[in-house]
């Protein structure tokens, strides 16, 4: 850093002995393959990282309740609508879990909600596709959890502490939304024609912007190496990438119905999966706030924000006033 | 991933978390051992229980719109519970009506028309703002509190055990109106003024809760007579209310006849948009 | 947005069966103590998870610091006197 650089308190030029310590205590720690915890001394570029992909991830799930919850009010049967009404919940609840390991950083939940109110957070860009038939409630079960969870397994062991802790709660639900969104599929695909058309519409619509979950290529992705130095990631997005698009290519076997990439397949020599060039400029776009519901999905979010500031403000007002009569 | 591989994997790295996140699914009634082991109900109790049925998804409905809109994300959650419990209950009481005319619950929930349903008038009401939804909650939860109380010693062992797990959950529902109303009524100006307002107009649906009608006749020690619980839920509701600041309204009350098949305008609606998937495709199974 | 609305932070420790400690879960916000705990219920125990809850205002806790852990976790290193595995002219007699 240029000792001309405006500093941040506490912070010099040349590192004090103390923060050399420090620093050899936090590598010790990464190196050793434990775990750091929130009083734990840690590097502002790795708190900063944290802060921000934990938050991101939080929003995705709060976010990502919309396009279900579009379908709650019209599930084609009381079963499926108790699930899917579960399911969305579960989603809030990972989300109070993210924003719980996130506020662990020094950052309140007020203060990230506003980023995401005011459209400077990002949050997977998935969730800015309408979901437009029942049968997408099935491929985002599948595809979408199911890329989820590819992506989230690993962070159960980050090298932070309440995020690893997080995401073995979220990871243990998780794995019942991907299963019930196969099985709204493979209802769909055994039902009249009608419905298998409406599913593979919606694998359709919804393979690619799930192979994009991943992020973009290992050679495009500048910040992975150093998540993957500090144990925040542990694989990386093509990795990931690989071992999802593998596991669905069979999958969608089962469900009688096609990806739509007749170009996939698995290349022996290289030993990798081969699949169609995907769109990352749409990728890009949708993620700079141009996909079509990203104006809806931040509205409803502002909403019931506005809508419920009377609530929190009389649910705050009453504690005052009853922890007064208390002291009095 | 496998399911199973899965489950190890995050059990390996979950040590320190496995005992505050070990989940069993319990063991309480389902509606699908009601359709599978279900004693036939004779007609007059079917029309009964779908009474009961139709009350509680016409709310779980409503309450389901919730989720994704709530004041704050703890309250999405919480509703969420509350709209997943309602909806269990009127799985229940519609698979176990069904029995008698050989009809699954999908069936009496889908492909009736809005004649045929027999909810009251208030758990159609609108959500309309958060208190609202908090005094509705609050009118009907009190009053299924007491009912399932009561209906839990049923002569008909169906609806007793409907009603012995779902008194347990509406005893929570209770109490979370409850403690919302206080704390609206309590809160702030604006919020005293929303909740009188609340109030206002959901009383006018109040009696129709306690107005026995022909299908509770001939049910001797088998369904409760409505009327016999008003005396309970005035002096509940009243002593809420006093705790929140808040008094009943002067409000006259509406001619509903919901068990009669006879709505207000918003029923329509509400199964306009519940029913249209399910009857574009009919005869598909989902 | 006035600062007073904001909800203050709760920790929360589910108890997953009787016999075992309570045990950290996670936090949330809420605005009283009666609030928090129904919260808690309803985000930290939708499957089965507890039979018994606590919550705490996340204020209220005191910790140790961890740049202080040596001189506050060094004493119990080396006092290997008080684990019974110290004490090896005692093996195989029976029942000690």
């Amino acid at each position: 850093m240029a000792p001309t650089t405006p500093q941040e308190p506490g912070l010099s030029a040349v590192p004090s002995y103390e923060e050399e310590q420090s620093q050899a205590r936090f590598d010790a720690l990464i190196d050793q393959d434990s775990r750091v915890e929130p009083r734990d001394w840690m590097p502002e570029k790795y708190r900063k990282t944290l802060s921000r992909q934990i938050s991101q991830h939080a929003h995705s799930e709060i976010i990502g309740m919309q396009p279900e919850a579009n379908w709650i009010t019209r599930a084609p049967s009381l079963k499926r609508k108790s699930i899917l009404m579960a399911k969305v919940q579960d989603e809030a609840g990972h989300g109070l879990y993210l924003y719980s390991a996130a506020e662990t950083l020094g950052t309140t939940r007020d203060e990230y909600n506003e980023q995401l109110l005011s459209g400077k957070a990002k949050y997977s860009s998935i969730f800015n596709y309408p979901a437009r038939t029942w049968a997408d409630m099935g491929a985002i079960g599948w595809l979408v959890d199911g890329a989820a969870i590819a992506n989230q397994v690993p962070l159960c062991r980050a090298s932070y502490g309440p995020y690893g802790r997080a995401m073995v709660r979220v990871c243990k639900e998780e794995s019942f939304h991907q299963r019930q969104g196969f099985e709204i599929l493979l209802s769909l695909s055994r039902g009249t024609e009608a419905q298998k058309k409406m599913a593979q519409d919606a694998i359709n619509r919804f393979y690619e912007p799930s192979l994009m979950m991943f992020g973009p290529p290992d050679d495009q992705s500048p910040n992975s190496q150093q998540s993957m130095a500090w144990k925040i990631k542990r694989f990386s997005n093509d990795e990931l990438r690989q071992r999802f698009v593998g596991m669905i290519a069979e999958q969608v076997k089962v469900l009688g119905l096609t990806l739509p990439d007749p170009q996939l397949h698995f290349d022996e020599e290289k030993k990798q999966w081969i699949h169609k060039d995907l769109n990352w400029d749409e990728f890009m776009a949708v993620i700079k706030g141009n996909g079509p519901a990203n104006a809806q999905r931040l509205e409803r979010r502002r909403e019931a924000h506005r809508e419920g500031a009377w609530v929190r403000e009389a649910a705050a007002a009453y504690a005052a006033k009853q922890a007064r009569s208390e002291v009095a | 991933m496998k399911h199973e591989e899965l489950d190890e994997a995050l059990d390996s790295f979950g040590d320190a978390l496995a005992s505050a996140t070990r989940v069993t699914p319990g063991n309480a009634l389902r509606p699908e051992d009601i359709a599978v082991d279900g004693v036939k109900p004779s007609e007059e109790v079917a029309r009964y229980a779908l009474t009961l049925g139709d009350d509680a998804l016409i709310l779980a409905q409503r309450m389901s719109h919730w989720i994704s809109r709530a004041p704050e994300l703890e309250e999405d959650v919480a509703l969420g519970n509350i709209a997943l419990d309602i909806l269990g209950h009127a799985r229940s009481f519609l698979t176990y009506a069904g029995l008698a005319w050989d009809k699954t619950e999908d069936e009496l929930a889908y492909w009736r028309e809005e004649e045929e349903f027999t909810s009251l008038w208030i758990v159609e009401q609108p959500n309309g703002h958060f208190g609202v939804t908090i005094i509705r909650q609050l009118i009907v939860s009190i009053f299924q509190n007491l009912l399932y109380k009561q209906l839990a010693q049923s002569k008909d062992e169906t609806l007793a055990a409907i009603s012995a797990k779902a008194v347990k959950e509406v005893d929570y529902h209770r109490d979370h109106a409850i403690q919302w109303t206080i704390r609206l009524g309590m809160g702030t100006e604006e919020s005293a003024s929303k909740m009188r307002h609340a109030l206002e107009i959901l009383w006018p649906y109040v009696d129709e809760m306690f107005r026995d009608e022909e299908v509770h006749q001939d049910l001797a020690g088998i369904a409760v007579l409505p009327s016999t619980l008003r005396g309970a839920w005035d002096e509940e509701i009243t002593a809420v209310l006093a705790d929140a600041g808040l008094e009943i309204p002067a409000t006259g009350q509406a001619m509903a006849y919901g068990r009669r098949g006879e709505h207000s305008e918003h029923l329509g609606y509400l199964l306009a948009e519940m029913q249209v998937l399910a009857r574009k495709h009919p005869g598909a199974s989902w | 947005m006035s600062q007073q609305s904001n909800w203050p932070l709760w920790e929360v420790f589910v108890r997953s069966s009787r016999g075992l400690s309570h045990v950290h879960a996670g936090s949330l916000h809420a605005p009283d103590q009666q609030m928090a705990l129904r919260n808690a219920r309803d985000l930290y125990t939708r499957r089965n998870e507890g039979v018994s809850l606590w919550v705490v205002k996340s204020s209220d806790i005191i910790s140790s610091d961890p740049g202080e852990k040596d001189s506050f976790f060094e004493s119990p290193q080396g006092k290997d006197y008080r684990h019974a595995t110290y004490y090896k002219a005692s093996e195989g007699v029976k029942h000690l």
